[in-house]
């Protein structure tokens, strides 16, 4: 369990104001500038030794990905693109550090920007956050009013600037190449890799897209050290605090920040008041947002939060946004709306998901009611396995998932629900 | 993600341009971008087409809410030097752009599933018998109209609907109709949290940051 002076976000819910002078009494724009004069080098290596891993749902560690930008320029600027597209059901979290935090994300886009050889940060808030991005906007003037922005940034003697870019409702946007494409003024369609962002990303310079959580925790970081933050959690890999979303059948939903590796029944209980009616109750849990394929009670029992031991169960930490189901759910009415979810948010651009995930939320339809063949459960499980793999962005996989996890996890309950439809159309 | 719109519909106005109150941000969006890299500038301004036409309302339709007509779409395409068709392709795109006139206040549900876990259900019934309308409807007055979204991203908070700019949760179907009857009186409800709790603290009470809440008096 995490205490109290380890925690990052000491403003999550709004209790101060948002502004300035509140966040630096929390500590935030503390020296700054002494932050910087680790060096571009000094800053990367800290950040590989805290062992944070990107907090956006893939988990890629966020040293190494800054290392990937070029050392030596060749006339194109560099880009840092700050990822708000926030819109995995299931996640609120960078919604509460854009709104009460968000000081901790500007100096922490100075900072990476400045690890990277970035003179500009644009941040992609989704388009429905209006209050959030209207906060941001206003620390944003509060910093280069106190001249932590702009010229010569917190004295560092590095420019730099921070521009706010609102989306207009498209999940797909969270998809970095695609969050590229939609700054750019276009449609938002994710690119083909190579070439990855990091060679050719937006406007074709060398960029790095970063989720909003990943930068927010980078002073603290640096300012406590990168063994302090490597020392909490599970192990190396699975290291430091995370924000968890607790949505669904518990007694009260919160969002919350812990210890990475934190058991899933102890979150739960510890902070969101237990599942409604006992843990008994539990029918299924879905980990980290709704792409991550759903677990059955059993393992609930005893999984741990963190990124390796949720894959060892076939599933994944995601954005940490935890769906808890109790007994009194209709699992496959449940599942049906994520595929509808996933059928609305396809981009269109590539056929197996376009199609397929239209066929998926067809079939899946017929599985509420019943009216399908115990044969089509097999038939829907190959064709999110057609889906799966094949197209340029993970959304294909993200609408395969769900489905498949329900399949393996409660295959039973589907077959039921057609013998029933039978019986009672007979 | 297709989204039909009609170019050619009766409700569709000659001419738009960005009047004097929206030329400011209009610019100010421009500059933000790089040199020669106005195209980045197309969702600020149908965003300030859409806010703009929200404020002037029109003739045709007297109690409209932001939509975007085809002229503010050719009008940005000039501003930015683009193509019609690649600003019509952006509209279409995007769900928050409005293609047609909507009310004053528009009601943007959410069904997907951590709402619907925490009764969704209820909330729409709700609303849909409060106003009288179906989904994808508006009232006869022109002030509300109704529609269903994908997950807006306040989970914890379920559930809850979006009105204009503004997140509404942890709502009932009593709380719900207490804020239409807000709106239909133009009041301004309190926006956010209908149960009064802070953000996305657990409703109980905080399980963390003590001091912190001991001086907010939360606890």
């Amino acid at each position: 369990m995490l205490s109290d002076k380890d925690r990052i976000f000491t403003n999550l819910y709004g209790w101060e104001s948002f502004s300035l002078k509140a966040a630096q009494k929390r500590g935030d724009w503390d020296n700054t500038k002494a932050i910087l004069k680790k060096g571009r080098e000094g800053i990367i290596e800290e950040m590989k030794a805290s062992g944070l891993r990107g907090r956006g749902g893939a988990g890629f560690p966020t040293g190494l990905k800054w290392s990937f930008m070029p050392k030596k320029g060749d006339g194109r600027p560099h880009y840092l693109v700050i990822n708000a597209d926030e819109s995995e059901p299931g996640t609120c979290k960078d919604r509460d550090i854009l709104r009460n935090d968000p000081h901790k994300l500007i100096e922490g886009a100075l900072i990476a920007g400045f690890a990277m050889g970035a003179h500009c940060a644009y941040i992609y808030v989704r388009g429905e956050f209006y209050n959030e991005s209207s906060n941001l906007w206003k620390a944003i003037h509060e910093a280069y009013d106190a001249g932590l922005l702009g010229k010569n940034a917190a004295g560092s003697g590095w420019d730099f600037d921070i521009i706010v870019h609102r989306g207009a409702g498209a999940y797909i946007c969270g998809e970095e190449t695609a969050l590229i494409e939609s700054i750019e003024g276009k449609k938002g369609q994710p690119r083909n890799k190579p070439p990855f962002p990091a060679m050719a990303g937006l406007y074709s310079c060398p960029t790095t897209v970063n989720n909003v959580e990943t930068i927010a925790v980078v002073p603290t970081i640096l300012r406590r050290g990168g063994a302090w933050f490597a020392g909490l959690g599970n192990d190396e890999k699975n290291a430091g605090t995370k924000l968890f979303c607790i949505s669904g059948h518990v007694e009260n939903p919160c969002n919350v920040e812990e210890e990475m590796g934190i058991p899933l029944r102890d979150l739960i209980e510890k902070h969101a008041g237990g599942v409604r009616g006992g843990w008994d109750n539990l029918l299924a849990i879905i980990p980290g947002g709704s792409s991550t394929p759903m677990l059955a009670k059993d393992v609930c029992d005893s999984v741990r939060m963190d990124f390796d031991s949720l894959r060892e169960v076939g599933t994944g930490l995601g954005t940490a946004g935890v769906i808890v189901m109790d007994k009194s759910t209709d699992i496959i009415e449940a599942i049906a709306r994520l595929s509808h979810f996933y059928m609305h948010e396809s981009c269109g651009q590539c056929t197996p998901c376009r199609e397929g995930t239209g066929w998926i939320y067809r079939i899946m339809k017929r599985m509420v009611a019943g009216n399908a063949s115990v044969d089509e459960i097999d038939q829907l499980f190959e064709i999110t396995k057609e889906i799966e793999g094949k197209t340029i962005c993970a959304l294909g996989d993200a609408a395969a998932w769900p489905v498949q996890g329900l399949i393996k996890n409660f295959r039973h309950e589907m077959e039921h629900r057609i013998l029933k439809y039978r019986k009672n159309a007979a | 993600m297709k989204k039909p719109f009609d170019l050619h519909a009766d409700y569709q106005p000659e001419d738009f341009e960005f009047n004097k109150k929206f030329k400011k941000p209009v610019k100010e969006a421009i500059e933000r971008y790089p040199a020669g890299r106005q195209q980045s500038a197309v969702m600020p301004l149908l965003d300030l087409a859409q806010r703009q036409v929200a404020v002037e309302g029109a003739a045709a339709n007297p109690l409209y809410g932001g939509w975007i007509p085809r002229a503010a779409m050719d009008h940005i395409a000039e501003i930015l030097d683009m193509q019609k068709v690649k600003v019509y392709e952006v509209v279409s795109f995007y769900s928050m752009y409005n293609t047609a006139p909507v009310g004053k206040y528009l009601i943007q549900f959410c069904s997907t599933t951590p709402c619907w876990l925490r009764g969704s259900d209820a909330i729409i019934k709700a609303v849909i018998e409060h106003l009288g309308v179906g989904v994808g409807e508006t009232t006869n007055d022109g002030k509300f109209t109704l529609m269903e979204v994908e997950c807006l991203g306040a989970c914890v908070n379920a559930p809850m609907v979006q009105i204009n700019d503004d997140y509404y949760e942890d709502l009932t179907p009593d709380n719900m109709r207490e804020v239409l009857n807000s709106l239909a009186e133009d009041l301004k409800p309190t926006i956010g949290s209908q149960t009064g709790r802070s953000a996305s603290m657990p409703c109980s009470g905080p399980t963390c940051l003590e001091k912190q809440a001991k001086k907010a008096k939360v606890v």
